[in-house]
């Protein structure tokens, strides 16, 4: 292709025309060297993947608002986990009861932590979601079905409401892990709240138990 | 070029095929590819199994650093020059024609408004050194981050909220963040993460 062969007076014979036989040639590493620099230069200062996100819906916090409006949590069903600083999550269930030190519990973002306690407790929609998961995988439903379905289950009764509480030392990652965790266990119903100063005191009066018993809390 | 007469191997490597090659990896690669966009600080987001990829337009972009500086970075650049009137026109500062041209070719922005003009006024080299020093305040007695936030939407309704933020931050930058924009009734927004491998069940 680089090649141009071009033969003048074709029908000659070999006998006196080796000088006439010009062979073009181009010569292509100028080309490759500038497509190499170009590539470089692409490949250094474009980023090829988008960065993933995940919506959240906060909660509005207009005064309009009154407190009948609010939705009511079963105190059975409530699951409130509070991110501390190093890394650290609490969790208890139901109401807090501020006396026992112990209703506080320390879990962990490990796969054996809080996904664990999650999954025991959201065990059927888990094993709905994982059913519809291989059914789609099947093609036996279309996405749309399959989406629609999952947030059903997901809104469905018995499922646990997870209240999400960071602590100033909590950091993003933390609630982005606690919020990963959501994810993976299928927790449809879960919402991003500001600590009270009740919670601070369960963390604290945990905190310097732990610390007589020597059942470190951090 | 060789003009031997005789007969002579020539050890021209044929590079017709290299440069097929290497055309076909830069189309690629201009197609794929999105421009990595110029942020005054560096941010590691943290990783998450999300699988929804962000949208290409219309995206409000709120970058946090560790030390918890707010900056803002919009897509259009109309949209741009509106919020900083509208901004301007709520906090008493207005600009002239060549600030404004100055912002718009800015891809991130976080500079309190008392020192905007110092800085629209500064060279391009300048801008980018200092800008990591500033930052939109963000704390209740002067909250300009929800003016700006507040002038964005109203230049452009269809904007998507997305917070960009480091995954050492700490949680009370976050929490101011969320309830300046809780307060202006934007509930629904996006945080962006990068991809985590994990064995979801």
């Amino acid at each position: 292709m680089a090649e141009l062969q071009v033969k003048e007076g074709g029908g000659k014979k070999k006998g006196g025309s080796k000088q006439k036989k010009i062979s073009v040639h181009v010569d292509f590493t100028p080309m490759v060297d500038m497509n190499m620099l170009l590539i470089t230069f692409f490949m250094l200062c474009t980023s090829l993947s988008k960065p993933q996100t995940m919506e959240i819906n906060m909660p509005s916090n207009d005064p309009k608002v009154t407190q009948d409006d609010k939705v009511k949590v079963k105190a059975s069903e409530a699951i409130t986990l509070v991110l501390s600083g190093g890394d650290s999550i609490f969790y208890y269930t139901g109401l807090p009861d501020y006396k026992d030190y112990n209703s506080l519990k320390l879990s962990s973002y490990k796969p054996d932590g809080i996904r664990s306690l999650l999954m025991k407790r959201n065990a059927d929609a888990v094993a709905q979601i994982s059913v519809l998961k291989q059914k789609k995988l099947e093609l036996k439903i279309s996405s749309e079905d399959f989406k629609t379905q999952v947030s059903k289950i997901k809104e469905g009764k018995g499922t646990p409401v997870v209240i999400i509480k960071a602590s100033d030392r909590a950091t993003y990652k933390n609630l982005i892990d606690a919020l990963d965790e959501m994810q993976i266990c299928s927790v449809g119903k879960y919402v991003i709240d500001k600590i009270t100063p009740g919670e601070l005191f369960l963390l604290k009066n945990r905190e310097s138990k732990g610390a007589l018993s020597q059942n470190s809390a951090k | 070029m060789s003009k031997a007469k005789v007969a002579r191997k020539s050890t021209l490597i044929d590079m017709t095929a290299m440069s097929d090659v290497t055309v076909l990896l830069l189309t690629f690669f201009m197609l794929t590819s999105t421009f990595v966009k110029k942020e005054p600080v560096q941010v590691t987001t943290p990783g998450s199994v999300s699988e929804i990829k962000i949208p290409d337009t219309n995206i409000l972009q709120i970058l946090i650093d560790p030390s918890g500086k707010v900056f803002l970075s919009l897509d259009k650049q109309e949209d741009m020059v509106n919020t900083l009137n509208a901004v301007g026109d709520t906090l008493g500062v207005t600009f002239t024609p060549a600030e404004l041209k100055n912002f718009k070719i800015q891809k991130t922005f976080g500079v309190p408004m008392k020192s905007m003009k110092a800085f629209l006024a500064l060279k391009a080299e300048k801008q980018d050194a200092i800008l990591k020093d500033y930052g939109i305040p963000t704390d209740s007695t002067d909250n300009q981050f929800k003016v700006w936030i507040k002038a964005a939407r109203a230049t452009n309704s269809e904007l998507r909220i997305a917070i960009k933020a480091d995954s050492k931050t700490p949680y009370k930058v976050i929490k101011d963040v969320m309830t300046s924009l809780q307060d202006l009734r934007e509930n629904r927004y996006n945080l962006i993460t990068s991809l985590k491998v994990e064995s979801a069940k």
